[in-house]
């Protein structure tokens, strides 16, 4: 079974992140940049599906020429082989373009199956498993904290508010994973050293048969008016529990009228 | 007036619409006339129509359907484009449920219309509000092609009732073949909890690694219990088996925006703060004072957990009397 996995770099969440005042797209050039975390599950779901089933395990990137580092790191955890597409034109696409890019470069990949996460933690859309699904014309199982593959189906149990809903369709299917669907591994030392070697096709727009003019900041169908950090909050009161601290609380909560 | 479409979100455990749904109306009310648009299994539109007509909905958009409950997502977005086609919306709004965005993700492809997701407020003239990087920043945006579709956050507007006609138009539903590619085989319902919905909630009582068992979370859940709230839980108090991943509030769980959050051991990390930072008022407990929770509490109090909000709950319960 051949599988694609869709693996975007981000800025690292746990640092500061910023918009790119001169554009208003997120300031990716400076930013402390890491694999989205939540990919990293499906990069693993992807590598026992293959070491169960066979076939081969490809990564997908758009982005720019640093997300090479994302994809060596997808590599060094087993995957086959990247495709990497960077083109200047894709900078300040939006979700819709860049889902117009990746449906390209699918189209010229062979797949049973696209894993991707189930939100970037940029742009916290959740919603490129539905466009891609829209595009492609194929099953969409998105939220999955199960998967299961056989006999050509793929089942999925999607995640909801204290529970599931069982999910099932043929193949080729789109599936987006949570962090609760398998516990990713660390790249060895032996997974480093050979995704050295291994293949990664760099692509432009031109490659993929897209005009210039349908994506980027020009093509974008929406557009940052302007942004701001958030207001800091007023200064609070910190109190010290000598014992009161329980009924101190609720004194607060009674002067909020909140109890 | 132009009309705007808004999806409704149906209450899954019984009668009625979610609150997410008046929310959406409301909001709707800023850019032309909601008119509602009920996609689900026959009869669903019944027990909606009562709330509807109170929170503004000019029209009822009924489509029916066994399929649009069959299958994902796919048909509720084929539904849609249909009447964008068909009646000209002046925009659609659609509450950011996991399905409402897949939903309007779908229908900006069909129908070329640009999206904007996890909006917090909507201007007359379409500029919209978003939240972004863990709640530190804050960005203005429009949509510059198609009928502009937003997907509203839930407990960012407060519903408000304005009584319209609700008049009531039937839709025929006819899906394509690739509108059914994923069948919904199963609705499976693990946790029954007569606490309010975490999203929804007005209160939210969270704890984190500090409270130091599974057990222990009863001390969390006495708290809620007597404010009426919803139970949260830090990453890390879910990874240690503390509590059910359904309930992790922050950036790989659930975004939060209550009255009132209270944080109980918990130390404030970024990917936390991304769940709660936009909560009305925060409470802490912890026994660090350099806890970065502190940094955005309104109320803080040092001090062990374990001694502190036992106290509180009985001070409550003892108010209610
Ligand atoms: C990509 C990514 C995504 C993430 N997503 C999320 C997410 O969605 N949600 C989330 O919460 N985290 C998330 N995290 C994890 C986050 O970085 C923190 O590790 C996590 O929030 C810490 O949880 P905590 O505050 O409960 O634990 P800790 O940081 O260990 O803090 C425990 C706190 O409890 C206090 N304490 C201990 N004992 C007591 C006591 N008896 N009384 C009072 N106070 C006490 C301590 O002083 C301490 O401040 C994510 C991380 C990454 C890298
Ligand atoms: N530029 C990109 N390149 C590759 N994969 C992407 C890209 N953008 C999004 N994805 C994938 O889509 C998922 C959901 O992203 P989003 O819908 O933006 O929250 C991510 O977890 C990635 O797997």
């Amino acid at each position: 079974m051949n599988i694609v996995v869709l693996v975007k770099q981000v800025p690292d969440s746990g640092s500061e992140r910023s918009l790119d005042p001169a554009d208003n797209t997120v300031a990716r050039g400076a930013a402390d940049n890491v694999v989205n975390e939540i990919d990293e599950y499906a990069i693993e779901e992807a590598l026992q599906l293959r070491d169960a089933q066979g076939g081969e395990v490809t990564i997908l990137t758009v982005g720019p020429d640093s997300a090479a580092d994302a994809i060596r790191k997808a590599l060094s955890m087993g995957a086959d082989r990247a495709v990497h597409v960077s083109d200047e034109a894709i900078h300040g696409s939006d979700a819709v373009a860049t889902s117009a890019v990746l449906a390209a470069a699918l189209g010229q990949l062979e797949y049973d199956l696209v894993l991707c996460g189930a939100e970037a933690t940029d742009s916290q859309m959740s919603v490129m498993p539905a466009l891609l699904a829209e595009r492609l014309g194929i099953a969409q199982l998105s939220g999955a904290r199960k998967l299961t593959v056989e006999g050509g189906v793929a089942k999925v149990e999607r995640q909801t508010d204290g529970g599931y809903w069982a999910l099932e369709a043929p193949l080729p299917a789109i599936v987006s994973t949570w962090d609760t669907i398998n516990e990713p591994r660390y790249p060895s030392f032996k997974g480093i050293m050979a995704a050295k070697k291994k293949p990664v096709e760099r692509k432009t727009l031109a490659d993929l048969g897209i005009d210039a003019s349908a994506v980027g900041l020009g093509a974008a169908t929406s557009q940052v008016l302007d942004f701001a950090g958030r207001p800091p909050k007023g200064e609070g009161v910190k109190v010290t529990d000598e014992g009161d601290g329980g009924q101190k609380l609720v004194d607060y909560l009674a002067a909020q009228k909140i109890v | 007036m132009a009309e705007v479409l808004v999806l409704v979100e149906l209450n899954p455990a019984g009668e009625g619409v979610r609150k997410t749904t008046l929310e959406a109306l409301t909001a709707a009310r800023a850019l032309g006339e909601p008119a509602a648009v009920v996609a689900g299994a026959p009869g669903a539109a019944a027990g909606a129509r009562a709330q509807l007509a109170e929170y503004g909905a000019v029209k009822v958009y009924v489509a029916e359907s066994d399929d649009i409950e069959n299958y994902l997502v796919a048909p509720k977005a084929e539904v849609l484009a249909g009447l964008v086609a068909d009646k000209q919306p002046a925009a659609v709004v659609i509450p950011s449920s996991p399905e409402g965005k897949e939903v309007a993700a779908r229908l900006a492809v069909k129908t070329g219309s640009g999206l904007l997701t996890d909006v917090t407020e909507v201007t007359a003239e379409g500029t919209a509000t978003q939240v972004a990087f863990a709640g530190q920043t804050i960005v203005h945006s429009k949509v510059t092609a198609g009928t502009p579709i937003y997907t509203l956050r839930g407990n960012s507007v407060t519903p408000t009732p304005a009584p319209a006609a609700a008049a009531e138009e039937t839709v025929a539903v006819q899906l394509s073949d690739a509108a059914r590619a994923t069948k919904v085989v199963d609705r499976v319902v693990e946790q029954k909890s007569s606490r309010p919905e975490l999203t929804e909630a007005a209160i939210v009582v969270s704890g984190g690694r500090g409270v130091a068992s599974a057990e222990n979370f009863a001390i969390i859940e006495g708290l809620a219990d007597s404010l009426g709230a919803a139970v949260g839980a830090s990453r890390a108090a879910v990874d240690s088996g503390y509590y059910p991943h359904t309930f992790q509030v922050g950036q790989t769980g659930k975004t939060v925006s209550p009255q009132l959050y209270i944080a109980v051991g918990i130390s404030g990390a970024i990917q936390h703060r991304a769940g709660m930072q936009t909560s009305k008022t925060i409470v802490a407990v912890n026994k660090d004072p350099e806890a970065p929770i502190f940094e955005l509490a309104d109320f803080g109090i040092v001090g062990d957990l374990n001694t502190v909000v036992p106290a509180a709950t009985e001070a409550i319960t003892a108010r209610k009397g």
